[in-house]
């Protein structure tokens, strides 16, 4: 039997859909695009023993970061995970930066000092991957105390995955972030792994209850359709710049590869039936450009063109990454301290 | 037995003090002032929020009750509950919340109310707090203080006893405030709140009320200078905190046997000052080590080391250390005053180092 997220079975709360531009929906598909191209060609450089350590891929969640994303200002903080390069690159980063980072290149975002899993970019508000499991929950809420003390009028997202609803930080946070009505959004990336065990067997009753149960205002969505992602967070954006307070996002999604690079042999905890299905019909970007083409008037061709264009991009990143400079030995002594 | 303080004051009088000029006291506290550790905290404290509107505080009962130890008392009337955030019992969740508030524009400062309490703030303090600024290639900083406590003989046993300043000491990315005298908690904290890095400063609960000279005028210390509390010539006993107090007891018995100590506080662990250590030990020949922590992997071990490397031919003894007995802090009043370091203690292995068996 193929297993589906919990939750997913349930009916999900109708979202109402923000209404945009064609246009601004492209936007998302190419942003989404530039994800599953980043992530299938760090992929290929992990393969072929061309990138140092490992890394946590995306592939299949590249709604839940743009559709989020896309509802922020440049200057709204995020936190992200140990699978963050979504959330880097729909915030605004740029790849070759990033991909220098990934091999440890004095270019890279962090001088090679951070890694797949510690990009940070403060000028487009990224405050940091994390690699401890729920660990960025208290900076974005800490975010969002220093957003309501500043009165800066932004708001701090906090992704983290469903493994994370298994550390205790996440509640201390959301308990506080209620209290004092701090803007901030928890957006629970639910894609039902925990690294190789299912949240049925570490998560007991239900996940939405956990963010009710502080009063958070919750909303479940299906993570694989960008325009609910996004319609959501728009709602819940507003309600946290209005003073409203924080929120909890659940998207049900899905992790189509292992849960890092080297986890080829998946049978064990999940079937490949099970990975068809979601590859199959629940594909965002398949979701997105075929709605694109059917109700948004756009052609196939102009989908086509944003591949070709990303991979470009990306390829040329890639390109530059592994032409860049290491960094200098005396690098290692640097910035222990401010 | 001269107290302590009277004995600081003496050996200030004597100008010999510190490495410079601002810590003679004599030169800054004309009128003599004294006030007790707790005062000299909050004075801090008060400056450094009234001079810096990004400076907060956020902890279990921090604002009316004014923390358990009352060192804040007041503080919330005067700057509001906004910055002054009585938090819910989530040592994690708060220290969080600073690492967060400090990487945007804060200058936040934890309370955790006991310093075995620390152990619940570990993962945003070790991989949170000490390392976001490294990581980040340096774009991120993380200016934020945490305050604790900590120190036995209160009779409050393994789980309120603690002192764990060692376990931070360990870790590159974070400095460690250990004060042990009014005057240095305050200049010391100053320096913390407004150093750009994460600084946890370690209060020992029975010094708040121990009264000492702070002058009115303001002045910081800088993080990483040791002090010389006490000046002498055949051993070097180096001491944190409040056994700074039982060094300088220790030292006072020795003089009347004629043995010279001098007793050197490195106020901070991290970083440390090696070289005031190592010119001491060099000067004296002999060197005790002497802190409230758990002797083993201790910070005394770390200071050893230091004063063995950088002196090694200077020295006409092995380096000697005493820290807390390494069980834990038991509630009964008779085994819990075993477990911390004495004077008498000091004492013994001093003239065993000196052959005055």
């Amino acid at each position: 039997m193929v297993s589906r997220p919990i939750g997913y079975q349930t009916t999900l709360a109708p979202i109402k859909t923000v209404q945009l531009d064609p246009e601004q929906w492209l936007q998302m598909y190419e942003q989404m695009t530039k994800i599953r191209a980043f992530e299938e060609n760090a992929n290929e450089l992990y393969k072929s023993a061309r990138m140092p350590g490992l890394t946590h891929l995306y592939i299949g969640e590249e709604a839940v970061a743009v559709g989020v994303c896309e509802a922020l200002h440049r200057d709204d903080y995020i936190t992200s995970t140990h699978r963050g390069h979504g959330h880097c690159v729909a915030k605004g980063a740029a790849l070759d930066r990033m991909f220098a980072e990934l091999l440890g290149k004095e270019a890279g975002y962090c001088h090679g000092k951070g890694g797949s899993m510690h990009i940070a970019d403060q000028d487009t508000g990224n405050l940091g991957a994390n690699a401890i499991v729920g660990g960025s929950a208290g900076i974005a809420t800490g975010a969002g105390l220093s957003i309501k003390m500043r009165k800066s009028g932004q708001v701090a997202v906090c992704f983290f995955g469903d493994g994370a609803l298994g550390q205790g930080l996440i509640y201390e946070s959301m308990n506080m972030a209620q209290l004092w009505k701090l803007p901030v959004i928890y957006v629970c990336e639910n894609n039902q792994y925990n690294e190789y065990t299912h949240n049925s067997e570490t998560a007991a009753g239900e996940l939405a209850a956990r963010g009710r149960a502080f009063g958070l205002h919750t909303v479940e969505v299906d993570g694989q359709d960008v325009r609910a992602v996004h319609s959501a967070t728009v709602d819940l954006v507003t309600r946290a710049r209005q003073g409203e307070g924080p929120s909890f996002l659940i998207c049900h999604t899905y992790r189509f590869l292992g849960h890092h690079v080297g986890d080829i042999e998946r049978t064990y905890y999940r079937t490949k039936d099970e990975e068809a299905w979601w590859r199959g019909e629940h594909d965002p970007l398949k979701v997105l450009g075929e709605w694109l083409m059917a109700e948004a008037g756009i052609r196939s061709e102009v989908l086509a063109g944003i591949d070709e264009s990303v991979n470009a991009e990306v390829e040329a990143a890639v390109e530059f990454a592994l032409a860049a400079p290491y960094p200098s030995p005396e690098e290692v002594d640097t910035n222990v301290y401010a | 037995m001269s107290t302590p303080n009277q004995s600081m004051l003496q050996h200030v009088a004597n100008g010999t003090s510190g490495r410079e000029p601002q810590f003679s006291l004599a030169l800054h506290n004309p009128d003599g002032r004294e006030i007790t550790f707790a005062e000299a905290v909050r004075e801090a404290l008060v400056e450094e929020m009234q001079r810096d509107p990004r400076v907060f505080i956020i902890g279990e009962d921090v604002a009316e009750a004014g923390t358990v130890w009352k060192v804040l008392k007041g503080m919330v009337e005067e700057f509001g509950p906004e910055r002054i955030i009585d938090s819910p019992i989530s040592e994690a969740g708060i220290a969080g919340i600073g690492v967060g508030a400090a990487i945007t524009g804060m200058r936040p400062i934890v309370d955790i109310m006991f310093g075995d309490f620390i152990t619940l703030t570990m993962d945003q303090m070790v991989n949170q707090a000490a390392k976001t600024h490294y990581m980040s290639g340096g774009k991120l900083k993380v200016p934020m203080v945490m305050r604790t406590t900590l120190g036995a003989t209160r009779r409050s046993a393994a789980q309120h006893s603690q002192s764990l300043h060692a376990w931070f000491s360990h870790v590159p990315g974070l400095k460690v405030v250990i004060p042990s005298t009014p005057y240095d908690a305050k200049g010391l904290l100053k320096s913390a709140i407004r150093d750009d890095n994460p600084v946890v400063i370690f209060e020992d609960k029975m010094l708040f009320q121990t009264k000492g000279p702070v002058p009115r005028e303001e002045y910081l210390i800088p993080l990483g200078v040791a002090d010389v509390k006490r000046s002498g010539e055949d051993i070097t006993i180096v001491a944190t905190s409040s056994m700074v107090q039982v060094a300088l007891a220790a030292a006072e018995q020795l003089a009347q046997i004629g043995i010279s100590a001098e007793v050197v506080d490195p106020r901070t662990t991290l970083p440390l000052d090696h070289q005031t250590l190592i010119d001491s030990a060099k000067k004296t020949s002999r060197a005790i080590v002497v802190d409230e922590g758990y002797q083993g992997y201790g910070v005394t071990a770390e200071m050893a080391s230091v004063i063995a490397d950088g002196a090694f031919y200077y020295l006409d003894a092995p380096v000697k250390r005493i820290g807390a007995r390494d069980v834990p802090i038991p509630f009964s009043p008779v085994l819990e005053d075993l477990t911390v370091p004495t004077p008498d203690q000091v004492v013994a292995t001093a003239k065993a180092l000196c052959g005055r068996i």
